[in-house]
């Protein structure tokens, strides 16, 4: 009987035990996370925030998922080392577990840049459900916050405080918000949105100081101006939190370098999720794309192989769906093409907030912006894993009724009759 | 398992199919009823492509290896016990990221039902899916195909 270890407990790790119980139903599964809660939708934090969403609506599975899979949980204990001879994983209690197959889903950790003053209370990150609930605590109407970021995380972090009456700045050192997964057109619609809501967005700066006595009480820009605020939220990125893999033999990049079984160079070993470096079939390369669904993708794929299956990660690149005020936006792949081998076309319908844009590199669609009219763009998603040679609908690619209707005939009865081309 | 697969040599267009689920959806099951009288309006699981001559109904393809209960931020999207991919209205936040996930853009946002998802059930409570039975062309088969 194997012993299965996962280090972290979110969605890599939901998936791997999922594509583990494909396989074996018999193998014990120890899961190990510093969190002491069940799997939740870490996404949702920012409605947690904003106090729509409850514990129910976090819970990433039902109750029983753990035991339905015998599962068994170490939580609120730390993986702080591997020792990859005796396949152990040493925990902060200074106990040990045992593997024969060892995933290490950890996720990310926030960066926070150095900077004058960072050591104030009142400096949060916006990770962990824990963030949430103590920057709840403190986000009381008439207060004022400085969110370092203007990425996913800090507007989403900025949408959640506004909607508990917080005063919100946002300052981004970019020349536009959300610069992984929109364009300047799409930023400045966004941006525009989040102004009519009272962000106010400062861009082309970031804050070189933190001031107050123990406590903050405002901040100072590169700019040299001065914003008084009450609490200051550093969402500059995430980083792959490899600590747990530091000083083995386990080799690390930017994240956890695996191969297309999502295995480590150590034998056993796998990595899923924001802490792996897989394969990106748009940008051609190993990168680190920490978004949720390559996260349980990954994870899946990891278990599956680890009871013995033989399966490859093939789906890797980027693509986020999120909405800020009721503006939805579904963003994929290589947004922003720079060398002329790309291709570009693009709609803007101002009065709408609608913007399309899509990325074609050699007749493939390599990624698309979908502002407000995101109806099917799973489509173009499709397009692009199946790296789909566009060429004869290309120019239908963007139009309100583009669908299989526009594809060869050939295509699409494969793909809604499961008739095989010959 | 079963699923509805659509003869687009048949198909003439008509809607019906669209017409029918969202009347299966209803709390009436009545047509009039459903259109006239009840609010929200349940928006239909099946779609019509059409540029003529050619037209088809789409819905959900039920895949074994589904994109969008993978993708789920929340775990709402699951298969049931009969193996269709249905969404857990109560935990659904929508996100979208479903919409982003499906490559046959399958998936609707119900915004008029408290934002949640809105796709193919195969009607659970129905003999077979409502727009099959209703095809007035049999445009719209329910076969087991693997």
């Amino acid at each position: 009987m194997l012993e299965y270890v996962i280090i972290g407990n979110s969605a890599a790790a939901v998936g791997a035990i999922e594509g583990i119980r494909q396989r074996d139903n018999t193998g014990s599964i120890t899961v190990i996370s510093e969190e002491p809660y069940y799997a939740y939708s870490r996404p949702l934090i920012s409605y947690l925030l904003a106090g729509t969403a409850d514990d129910k609506k976090m819970a990433y599975r039902d109750v029983g998922f753990y035991e339905d899979n015998g599962v068994s949980l170490l939580l609120g204990v730390k993986a702080v080392s591997i020792d990859t001879t005796s396949k152990e994983v040493i925990l902060s209690n200074g106990k040990a577990v045992t593997y024969d197959k060892l995933l290490i889903a950890t996720g990310g950790k926030p960066f926070v840049p150095p900077m004058k003053g960072g050591d104030k209370k009142g400096i949060y990150t916006f990770i962990k459900r824990d963030d949430a609930e103590r920057l709840k605590a403190v986000a009381k109407p008439g207060t004022k916050a400085v969110v370092i970021g203007g990425g996913l995380i800090g507007l989403k972090a900025a949408e959640g405080l506004v909607k508990c009456g917080v005063d919100v700045t946002v300052v981004e050192l970019a020349d536009r918000i959300l610069s992984t997964i929109l364009d300047e057109q799409a930023a400045a619609m966004v941006q525009e949105v989040l102004e009519g809501h009272n962000i106010n967005v400062i861009l082309n700066d970031t804050v070189t100081e933190v001031v107050g006595d123990n406590t903050v009480s405002g901040v100072i820009l590169k700019n040299g101006q001065s914003i008084e605020c009450d609490m200051v939220i550093t969402a500059i990125g995430v980083r792959p939190n490899t600590d747990v893999a530091a000083n083995t033999d386990i080799s690390i990049n930017r994240g956890i370098k695996v191969d297309d079984h999502m295995r480590a160079n150590v034998e056993d070993i796998y990595a899923a999720g924001d802490v792996a470096e897989a394969y990106d079939i748009v940008y051609e390369d190993q990168r680190v794309t920490p978004i949720w669904p390559n996260a349980y993708m990954q994870g899946e794929v990891a278990g599956r192989n680890m009871a013995g299956d033989d399966v490859v990660f093939d789906s890797g690149f980027a693509r986020n769906s999120i909405s800020f005020f009721g503006l939805p936006m579904i963003t994929a792949g290589i947004i922003k093409p720079v060398g002329n081998e790309y291709e570009v076309t693009s709609i803007v319908q101002p009065d709408k907030k609608v913007y399309k844009k899509a990325v074609f590199k050699s007749n493939r669609l390599v990624g698309f912006i979908r502002l407000t009219d995101i109806d099917r763009a799973g489509i173009l998603t499709g397009l692009i894993k199946e790296k789909i040679d566009v060429s004869p609908f290309k120019d239908k690619l963007l139009d309100e009724d583009f669908g299989f209707v526009y594809m060869p005939k050939s295509y699409r009865k494969e793909k809604l009759l499961g008739v095989k081309r010959k | 398992m079963k699923r509805v697969y659509a003869l687009e040599e048949y198909c003439v267009g008509c809607r019906l199919c669209e017409i029918n689920c969202t009347v299966a959806h209803s709390e009436s099951k009545d047509i009039i009823w459903a259109f006239k009288v009840e609010e929200p309006r349940p928006l239909p699981g099946i779609l019509v492509e059409e540029v003529k001559p050619i037209s088809f109904g789409l819905q959900c393809r039920h895949c074994d290896d589904a994109e969008c209960i993978k993708s789920c931020i929340t775990g709402a999207m699951h298969r049931d016990e009969r193996g269709a991919v249905v969404c857990n209205a109560d935990k659904c936040v929508g996100c979208w990221t479903c919409i982003m996930a499906c490559p046959y853009g399958t998936i609707k946002r119900n915004e008029d039902k408290g934002n949640v998802v809105s796709k193919c059930d195969l009607c659970p409570d129905l003999p077979q899916p409502a727009c099959v039975s209703n095809c007035p062309n049999e445009a719209l088969i329910y076969v087991d195909r693997g």
